[in-house]
């Protein structure tokens, strides 16, 4: 890509309130594209709802007020000729409990595509050949190419999250977002899914929510580090761990509080 | 310490022999109803000409010539209310509940809930009031026929007393589809009726069918608001303007007269019966039906 280093999200001056409560107050941030960018911090710092900003996942909770910009690809998602639907295609969303829907492994990977076509334009091969191709790309192919019609909701956890991040390819979102995507995971799956993020970096940009700074550290370039709803520091995740430049970063890297 | 350990295991003990006994009290009137309609009514069960009771539109129990036990027009007005009434009641009800529960705001959802439970609350004497004061004339001036009194009014009146069973049941059914799943839609980009149609109302789709079924049981056997609303004419309809008699609204109006162990009061519970095994074949089917959901 030509336009390697222009930032893929950019937020500016962002203040977000759960009723009078301040939850991110005036972020302002540049995530690179094609790259894994770890969001860390203690909880309750805002982690998450910097990260549901990106796809405007907070509007579904009736008490939210936002004001700054946020920026994708250059866009303000908050535009009135944005629409929520396509923002939502472009930026998808892996949650902290894989959640496939009560459907069949295959209805769970086209549901997107089905949503977002119409029937006819939509033949049975195509629906085929995206989801081989959306589970071969997360790894699951071989083990579920014989049981595309069992129910999603029965598969092994570990699964189940590989699944939930499938479902998302065939809409060729240009971010993922996750939040927490191992957290209810052992540590087999745990690498499973960071091995896979790995294979997925450099086609999308991830953006990634962690309590675990291992895995920050493991899986990230980038780390943005949180406290109380204030960005502290941005930095190359080498360098945030080896020389952070905020005292706060350094206590809370050291295990001093979090 | 020891007393008061003994005490202890002692509540225990009832409170779990208590609870237990109302678990199992459900099962005995059950039963108990079962045996006490089937013991009036038994009796006939080996005279009565089945061919006739099933077959003859001809209902003359008092009849000096010959009296004629035919249910016919009665299961058919049963039928025709019953259907009339959910065909209006299920649409509206499940519809009210997926707005209910998906796409009201929090504060006007609970003044809704209110209503809609206040709703449930009204005995079904005063539908069969509102049936023959307000629908009767309503009917009549509305669609030019001679009586209000008919199939359209018992129809309306049921779809209103059983709307209100569905909306709840099926309210709580859409309820307890985990968020996960609305939130997963929705970061695909579904919009709030795709996910109701695609995720919801198939996930909740045991708790919904149980709704309509309730439902329909309440249409079935529901007395007096039909006695007072359908117009009370031994007839198979042939239109929802014509006046019919249920089952149930036989069972009330003649029960007072037919004198004690007669044959036209054995009948009587002979319908009983049959109403009954109505009641518990829809239940029934509803049951192995949400099984068989569930099993897929």
């Amino acid at each position: 890509m030509s336009q390697e280093r222009t930032p893929c999200i950019e937020t500016a001056d962002l203040n977000l309130w759960y009723g009078s409560f301040p939850a991110l107050k005036k972020v302002g941030l540049q995530i690179a594209a094609g790259q894994i960018t770890a969001l860390i911090g203690p909880s309750g710092c805002g982690k998450t709802t910097l990260l549901r900003c990106f796809n405007r996942g907070n509007e579904r909770f009736g008490n939210v007020s936002t004001t700054g910009e946020i920026r994708i690809l250059g866009k303000n998602i908050y535009d009135p000729d944005v629409s929520l639907i396509e923002l939502r295609k472009s930026v998808g969303m892996v949650f902290q409990r894989p959640n496939p829907l009560p459907l069949s492994v295959f209805d769970n990977v086209v549901f997107g595509l089905q949503i977002h076509n119409r029937r006819r334009d939509l033949s049975r091969s195509r629906q085929e050949e995206a989801v081989e191709s959306a589970l071969r790309d997360v790894f699951l192919w071989e083990d579920l190419k014989d049981r595309l019609h069992t129910r999603a909701t029965a598969l092994q956890l570990e699964q189940q999250q590989k699944l939930c991040i499938a479902r998302l390819l065939p809409l060729k979102p240009e971010i993922i977002l996750m939040d927490e995507p191992c957290s209810a995971l052992d540590a087999r799956g745990t690498r499973a899914i960071e091995d896979l993020m790995y294979s997925l970096a450099g086609r999308y940009t991830i953006v990634i929510v962690t309590h675990n700074m291992a895995q920050a550290r493991r899986v990230s370039q980038e780390c943005l580090f949180m406290l109380l709803g204030e960005l502290v520091e941005h930095s190359p995740t080498r360098e945030l761990f080896l020389n952070p430049r905020n005292p706060k970063t350094a206590e809370y890297i050291e295990g001093r509080y979090g | 310490m020891s007393g008061r350990r003994k005490t202890a295991v002692l509540t225990e003990k009832t409170m779990e022999a208590l609870i237990r006994l109302c678990g199992v009290s459900a099962v005995v009137f059950v039963f108990g109803i079962f045996f006490f309609v089937f013991r009036e009514g038994y009796d006939l069960l080996p005279r009565l000409d089945y061919r006739e009771f099933f077959t003859s539109i001809e209902w003359y129990p008092t009849s000096q010539n010959r009296v004629r036990y035919g249910i016919l027009a009665l299961l058919a007005g049963t039928f025709s209310v019953t259907v009339l009434a959910m065909l209006l009641a299920v649409p509206f009800g499940l519809g009210a509940a997926i707005y209910v529960s998906e796409f009201c705001p929090p504060k006007r959802r609970e003044t809704l809930k209110v209503i809609i439970e206040l709703l449930a609350a009204i005995p079904s004497v005063v539908w069969g009031f509102i049936g023959l004061t307000v629908m009767n004339p309503l009917i009549i001036y509305l669609f030019r026929v001679p009586i209000g009194l008919n199939v359209l009014n018992g129809g309306i009146i049921l779809a209103l007393m059983s709307v209100p069973i569905i909306v709840s049941i099926a309210e709580d059914a859409l309820k307890a589809v985990p968020d996960t799943y609305r939130e997963a839609a929705l970061a695909l980009g579904a919009t709030r009726w795709q996910t109701v149609y695609r995720v919801l109302l198939p996930a909740a789709r045991n708790g919904l069918l149980a709704a309509v079924l309730l439902g329909v049981g309440r249409a079935i056997g529901e007395t007096m608001a039909v006695l007072m609303a359908t117009g009370h004419a031994v007839h198979i309809p042939t239109s929802v303007f014509d006046s019919v008699r249920t089952l149930t609204a036989t069972v009330a109006a003649e029960m007072g007269e037919a004198p004690v162990h007669s044959d036209h009061y054995k009948v009587l519970f002979v319908i009983g019966i049959l109403l009954f095994t109505l009641t518990f074949l829809v239940n029934l089917i509803a049951d192995l039906t949400v099984r068989g959901i569930r099993n897929k």
